[in-house]
């Protein structure tokens, strides 16, 4: 090894750690504006919002005068219209999911059923939002109510609840399968007593990046004709409903700078309620992550 | 070297010919009877006419290099391979006189009476008490609880694990060692009642303690079960089985007891191959 071959490696090596250096900064950097960007969204919501945030506030109805107005009506049908999404879409994925990944066979018609539905993923709300004025608001007769709304919403999220339930469906180790086939049971037993409890996380994982998209959902309800102002809570899937986007929505586009603040604390409301759905759905999944080792 | 891990094919086109003079053959029922079995990956065939018959309460062992198509084999005297999309299978296969690939077998009764262990530990991600209390409960085979639990104790004794886990039946089984962990998935297996076991390679990822132990329950088992098993080791086939298969290539090259087949083989093949010359 002559001395001048010897230096080029070693300064070679000293530019490839160089290199190594400057990308994991231009990383952290990277890192850092992002999340300075949320903190500046967050800070200057709540720096709005908090001065309106009361028991009063989340208790009253809708006014025309912005230091009366309250969120209970769409705080009540955003949650009301969750609930009643998953109640709708969570069926439906989960057993479209299992037929497709666990009884399917893989053919033409299935790889058809596959692509349509990665592509759905993809759809831009407002045309769901068409497809439910068409479908559940007009020829269904469901009318402007919370079903109609949910029935839409659960069109929205469910090729994400398939997609996820399928991929969480598939983690589950084969040998796991096999094990379960070995003793006699039957293809139902294998997938409800072995299947499904090693899968639930991911599935949960799935339903809480679902609904947390269709809780701040704005478009496709303003096209079936959620109403922007209301002055009652929702009491059955049949009543009129507004939700806590639209009514942001409203407020924002008020010239008056008090509904502005309303509109802040809105979304302080809204983002409580997102945090405390995504909490409990990660309760739910380590409850369930740990219940097969006690 | 080259010429003797290669042999031409050729040379086993006689092997057709005398596959029913085993010595064993007219001892007897048969526990298992296979005549001309072939099997095909879709359009690949993996086995080529297989025929063989093992009998009850002896240990078979099936030898070979790897992609002979012994696990295989193996695998379609419980129709495992059903789960497996494009398989096929030619020819007849009978369990006490019951063939069972015809149209109409319950295949879940076949799984529960024709137990199986497999290469990988794979127990359930449950506690060891329900472990081996999930394939009682899936076939209703226990009524009370505490028929339950004296079948899921009757069962770990069977396997040599009772006293090991007595006190910790309701921890994880994923905290147990590998060869735990292997014997719960032969005690799961007993505890459903079979009459054959099929194992599948059983020790190959254990420590050289835990296979002596799991070879040695093979000792104790076949005085109840009838079993096959599969594997790579020419010493645990010599150890723990009175009957030996030796596949090539996805053919049964030579079927014979145990001592005859490491002693004085009838093919040259055999005896190269467990000679150790190739494989």
């Amino acid at each position: 090894m002559s001395e001048p071959a010897g230096s080029a490696t070693s300064s070679h090596t000293a530019w490839r750690r160089r290199a190594d250096v400057a990308f994991q900064a231009l990383a952290l950097l990277i890192l850092l504006l992002a999340l300075a960007a949320l903190g500046a969204l967050i800070w200057d919501v709540l720096a709005d919002g908090t001065g309106r945030l009361s028991w009063d506030f989340l208790t009253s109805f809708s006014s025309r005068r912005a230091e009366r107005a309250g969120i209970w009506h769409a705080l009540t049908g955003s949650i009301f219209v969750i609930a009643l999404t998953a109640a709708i879409a969570v069926p439906i994925g989960i057993g479209t999911a299992i037929h497709l990944e666990e009884y399917g066979s893989r053919n033409l018609v299935s790889r058809i059923i596959e692509i349509n539905i990665t592509n759905l993923a993809s759809v831009p709300s407002i045309i769901y939002g068409l497809l439910g004025l068409g479908l559940f608001v007009r020829t269904l007769g469901m009318g402007r109510s919370v079903l109609a709304g949910a029935s839409t919403l659960a069109l929205l999220v469910l090729p994400v609840v398939i997609l996820s339930t399928r991929e969480a469906l598939r983690a589950v180790p084969g040998s796991l399968r096999e094990g379960s086939y070995a003793l006699g049971a039957t293809k139902w037993q294998t997938i409800w007593h072995q299947v499904l409890p090693v899968a639930l996380p991911g599935i949960l994982t799935g339903f809480i990046l679902a609904l947390s998209r269709a809780i701040g959902e704005t478009a496709p309800l303003i096209t079936i004709g959620a109403v922007t102002f209301v002055s009652f809570a929702p009491d059955s899937i049949w009543s009129p409903f507004t939700v806590l986007p639209i009514q942001v929505f409203d407020w924002v586009r008020r010239p008056q700078p008090e509904f502005h603040d309303n509109a802040a604390a809105g979304i302080v409301v809204l983002l409580g309620l997102l945090l405390s759905m995504n909490a409990a759905a990660i309760w739910l999944r380590d409850r369930f992550q740990t219940r097969g080792l006690r | 070297m080259s010429s003797a891990a290669r042999p031409p094919l050729a040379s086993l086109g006689h092997l057709a010919a005398r596959r029913s003079d085993t010595p064993e053959a007219p001892e007897g029922t048969p526990k298992i009877d296979v005549e001309s079995m072939s099997f095909y990956y879709g359009d690949k065939r993996a086995l080529h006419d297989i025929s063989v018959r093992i009998r009850p309460n002896v240990v078979t062992a099936f030898i070979g290099p790897s992609g002979c198509g012994k696990s295989t084999f193996l695998r379609s005297l419980n129709r495992m391979n059903d789960i497996i999309q494009g398989t096929r299978v030619e020819g007849r296969i009978r369990i006490d006189n019951v063939d069972i690939y015809k149209p109409g077998l319950d295949v879940v009764q076949l799984r529960r009476r024709v137990g199986m262990v497999f290469q990988k530990s794979n127990p359930f991600p449950k506690s060891i008490f329900e472990n081996i209390a999930y394939g009682l409960r899936i076939n209703g085979m226990a009524g009370s609880s505490s028929e339950l639990a004296g079948r899921v104790e009757e069962s770990l004794k069977q396997a040599a694990l009772w006293d090991e886990v007595k006190d910790r039946l309701h921890e994880s089984a994923l905290a147990m060692s590998g060869g735990q962990q292997q014997r719960l998935c032969i005690a799961r297996a007993l505890a459903v009642r079979p009459d054959i076991l099929l194992m599948d390679e059983p020790a190959s990822a254990l420590d050289p303690i835990a296979t002596q132990r799991i070879e040695e329950l093979i000792y104790d088992l076949k005085k109840t079960y009838t079993i096959v098993i599969v594997t790579h080791n020419m010493q645990q086939a010599a150890r723990v089985s009175d009957h030996t298969a030796f596949f090539w290539l996805g053919r049964l090259v030579e079927f014979d007891r145990t001592e005859k087949i490491f002693t004085a083989p009838a093919e040259k093949l055999t005896e190269d191959y467990v000679t150790g010359r190739f494989g």
